[in-house]
């Protein structure tokens, strides 16, 4: 096997897919490391939202290759299988439970036993209590967190969203445009945040927002019509004509 | 374990109307059988019946709030297990009729020896034991619901087409019961019962017990599905309901949420049914027509679903309207029916113990913010605000 499958968190080798003639994706491949924050920016229609379904596991690619933590393969599993093993996903719209208090939020987002009969006679240990302060603590919403989900501002949201991540203690989060909507004050800490939890894990972050790539100054991704169009520094891949010609606009 | 989790954590309004239910349990056939008649306190005999059946309506109207206002599957085909549910306990009652039938054969209830049969069929066995029947009444429905969803859920059918599906499922049941060679008393079904469990059927003792049971079983329902839904695995279902791809993405698997709860809910539907058979005398496949089931969906948008007793309320007003209203103005019903959805719909979208909770939730909350107010005047203190105080406190 080849040694980048072992060593890498998120190994895609040639990954395609079409939904009804359209390819969605045309031959990507990218690897991520363990412990890495990564980047990806590029055009509507790149595919970036599909990418994030392929590794999920809610899209199954037509060809190629995903591998998670080494050597496990990632389109033979749906998506509980997929969070169990350790992939947290965020979603470009947030999506917390608006019916639910912050707490309980937090309490269906702990990594515990996921079965019907385990959830029905779970009992709120001292160990999860702290757990989920603490990550109420991070997540800035210890205040609200006998409020519903539904009465957040946008911004809370995503935070709660991210907390509900962490929560999942994932190995590889994936994290759609978590500053869209944010003011700029909410972006950078939001950036710090993002930064934050990248010492523990590795970070996918997908965003338009060319300041807040900035602020996280990690490498960078370009996607363009379903392939990697450059990838390295912020300034290096800003700086590629491609990807001013596909992307920035001159 | 299990007791514990029955004890746990309710809310005190469902209590309360548990315990109105058991209330109702003693005192409606101490009131039939020891008041006097013509005393004010005497329920007549023909009454008893009627309020047992409002509460098997009150039961089933309970399970499909379970599946629908916890877990937002609109099942349009809850009168298939009710049914179900029925014909297990008729099987019962008709074997224990016995040589006393029209035809006096021993083994053979009259529609069989009606058709020419010379055997009972196979799956008649067994129903001349109570205990049987009682396993059946919780087993048919059950695997019914078990298998169904087993499908559905996995094929990630939902929303209206898992709807369309349910009422298919429904009609094709009473399709077949119709049928005489189905071998259930094809379309008069199964009727003339005389005992149940050595009692007299038509006796008031025999009504009083069976409407206790029938609340007794109601209150314990109601219970059971307050522990459910309160517990953990109740608020990953309300996940399901709101954000079902986001409960997916924390590692939940949504189609064994979904089929626990509708097989759980199924059964109880089931008992509502075996319930309803001794107080009404009659089951037949009119009980699976689609339109019985669309009902039990209006009773639980009335009464206000994800409440629990929203539905108990609702199956009982609606129910009690149609009894007052068939009297009086027996053409009119259907449109009357489809008046008050439309109504529900349109001004109590949250039916009616929704809106009641909605509006002393936010009283609740302005309480909070006179409080929080007072807090900040707290701070200079004067005789004015230890008024207001006392008054925010009331």
């Amino acid at each position: 096997m080849d040694s980048k499958i072992t060593n890498s968190i998120l190994y895609l080798d040639n990954v395609s897919v079409s939904f009804d003639g359209f390819r969605a994706l045309n031959a990507l491949s990218f690897v991520i490391e363990p412990g890495e924050l990564r980047a990806i920016i590029g055009p509507n229609g790149a595919g970036k939202t599909t990418m994030m379904d392929i590794i999920t596991g809610k899209t199954r690619p037509d060809q190629g290759e995903v591998y998670f933590d080494g050597a496990i393969d990632l389109t033979r599993k749906d998506e509980a299988e997929i969070a169990q093993l350790g992939i947290g996903r965020k979603f470009q719209k947030p999506t917390v439970f608006e019916s639910h208090t912050i707490w309980d939020n937090l309490e269906l987002a702990l990594n515990r036993k996921r079965g019907v009969f385990s959830t029905l006679f779970y009992r709120l240990t001292t160990e999860d209590k702290a757990r989920i302060e603490h990550i109420l603590e991070t997540v800035r919403l210890t205040a609200r967190k006998n409020d519903y989900a539904a009465n957040l501002s946008h911004g809370q949201k995503q935070w709660l969203e991210i907390g509900m991540l962490l929560a999942q203690e994932p190995k590889l989060l994936l994290v759609d445009e978590p500053v869209a909507g944010m003011t700029d004050a909410e972006t950078s800490e939001t950036a710090l945040l993002l930064k934050d939890i990248a010492k523990t894990r590795s970070v996918v972050v997908v965003e338009h927002d060319m300041g807040f790539i900035r602020d996280l100054g990690v490498k960078v991704t370009c996607l363009a019509e379903g392939s990697v169009l450059a990838e390295g520094s912020i300034d290096f891949v800003s700086n590629d004509p491609k990807v001013i010609e596909n992307y920035l606009g001159r | 374990m299990i007791t514990e989790f029955l004890l746990s954590r309710h809310e005190k309004k469902t209590l309360v109307v548990a315990a109105l239910i058991l209330l109702a349990a003693i005192l409606v056939p101490l009131a039939n059988l020891l008041a006097p008649e013509g005393s004010l306190l005497h329920v007549p005999d023909h009454l008893v019946p009627l309020m047992g059946k409002y509460l098997c309506y009150a039961l089933l109207a309970l399970a499909l709030d379970l599946v629908w206002g916890y877990c937002g599957i609109l099942s349009l085909g809850h009168g298939a297990f009710f049914a179900l549910g029925g014909y297990a306990m008729g099987m019962y009652l008709m074997r224990q009729i016995g040589p006393r039938g029209v035809y006096a054969n021993p083994l053979l209830p009259d529609f069989m020896v009606f058709l020419n049969w010379k055997e009972l069929p196979w799956y008649w066995t067994g129903f001349n034991h109570f205990w049987f029947a009682g396993l059946m009444v919780l087993l048919v429905p059950g695997l019914l619901a078990f298998v169904f969803g087993w499908f559905a859920f996995r094929s990630r059918v939902t929303g209206v087409y898992l709807s369309i599906i349910t009422q298919a499922m429904t009609y094709a049941l009473l399709l077949a019961f119709f049928r005489n060679e189905m071998g259930f008393g094809g379309n008069n079904g199964l009727t003339d019962f005389k005992d149940i469990l050595g009692a007299n059927i038509q006796a008031p003792e025999t009504r009083a017990t069976l409407f206790a049971m029938t609340a007794l079983l109601l209150a314990l329902s109601l219970i059971l599905s307050s522990a459910i839904v309160r517990s953990k695995y109740g608020k990953v279902l309300i996940g399901v309901r709101d954000a079902e791809s986001r409960t997916r993405f924390l590692g939940y698997r949504v189609e064994n949420m979904k089929l626990f709860i509708f097989t759980v809910s199924a059964m109880m539907a089931g008992i509502a049914g075996a319930l309803y058979v001794p107080q009404v005398g009659i089951i037949n496949p009119g009980e699976f027509a689609p339109a019985n089931s669309i009902e039990v969906v209006i009773w639980t948008a009335v009464g206000g679903r994800g409440t629990l007793i929203g539905p108990i309320i609702g199956a009982i007003l609606v129910n009690f309207g149609k009894t007052i209203f068939t009297a009086a103005f027996p053409e009119f019903w259907l449109f009357a029916l489809g008046a008050l959805f439309i109504a529900t719909t349109l001004f109590l979208p949250k039916g009616i113990v929704g809106t009641v909770m909605q509006g002393s939730k936010a009283r609740a909350e302005r309480q909070k913010a006179v409080a929080a107010e007072k807090g900040r005047t707290a701070a200079q203190p004067s005789q004015g605000a230890a008024a207001h105080e006392t008054q925010a406190a009331e």
